[in-house]
């Protein structure tokens, strides 16, 4: 299965004025790998999807923010 | 034509008072990768693409305006109490001199939208890789949103808004592959 995030280490200077954040990320949402959608994918139930906004589960990629994530949120 | 149904595609609920996060949310309702944007681009560009693809365009540029319409809910909720202080306060001192508390297509920065942020190439490969570079730039902006938002409810619904996005960059990549026309001989990886 595929990551839906990746990271990287920009440089940081030694004079940068701010704290360097070493360490940056971003998305790669699940459908970058998919190509035409394959027949027969596994799905979500109606009221699963309705929240979810989208019936298929490999498309599903919720995002979170760092609070959230912190606070227990799924580490997405 | 349209039929309209009453109701959101999704639920919007605010927990917490904050226009200011209303002045951001305003970047997905006039912004150039906004929702305005999307809806009049997809369902403009549908007259001259290929037959075979029409269909996606107007059902995507039509879920384009049920998301509008969720957006304009949180920006009203968001701002409908607030006092002139309150919006000075939120930033959005310049927003009430002019508009009061109505809301208008404009983007985070106050700029008015304007056509040039939608293209119609009339190529039909062109316009579809718009469309989904279009799909992308507005999931990207869902997720500044969320890192801008500490209010779960708002962050809930936008998430929901996110995973279309998704989809709709999907669907608008299958698109490009029914028009290549080589889709069986196509392995997938
Ligand atoms: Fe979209």
């Amino acid at each position: 299965m595929n990551t839906h995030q990746k990271t990287y280490h920009p440089y940081a200077s030694p004079f940068d004025p701010c704290k360097p954040l070493t360490e940056k990320t971003y998305s790669t949402p699940p459908h970058l790998y998919m190509g035409f959608q394959p027949p027969n994918l596994p799905q979500f139930t109606p009221a699963e999807a309705l929240r979810a906004g989208t019936l298929w589960k490999d498309f599903y990629d919720p995002y979170f923010n760092s609070f959230e994530r912190a606070k227990g949120g799924p580490q997405t | 034509m349209w039929i309209y149904e009453k109701k959101l595609q999704y639920p919007v609920r605010v927990s917490t008072c904050n226009p200011t996060l209303a002045k951001y949310l305003i970047e997905q309702y006039g912004g150039a990768d906004g929702e305005l944007a999307a809806a009049l681009r997809y369902l403009n560009q549908r007259y001259t693409i290929p037959d075979k693809v029409i269909g996606l365009l107007t059902d995507i540029g039509t879920e384009e305006f049920a998301h509008l319409e969720m957006i304009a809910t949180m920006v009203y909720k968001l701002t409908k109490d607030a006092t002139p202080e309150q919006m000075k306060a939120a930033g959005l001192g310049d927003h009430y001199a002019n508009h009061d508390g109505a809301l208008f297509y404009q983007n985070a920065a106050g700029v008015p939208w304007t056509a040039s942020y939608i293209a119609a190439k009339g190529d039909p490969i062109a316009d579809l890789y718009e469309d989904i570079a279009a799909e992308e730039k507005a999931r990207a902006t869902y997720q500044w949103l969320i890192n801008l938002s500490d209010d779960p409810d708002i962050n809930d619904s936008l998430r929901f808004l996110r995973e279309r996005e998704i989809i709709h960059a999907q669907r608008f990549r299958e698109a490009v592959e029914i028009l290549k026309e080589e889709r069986d001989r196509q392995t997938i990886f």
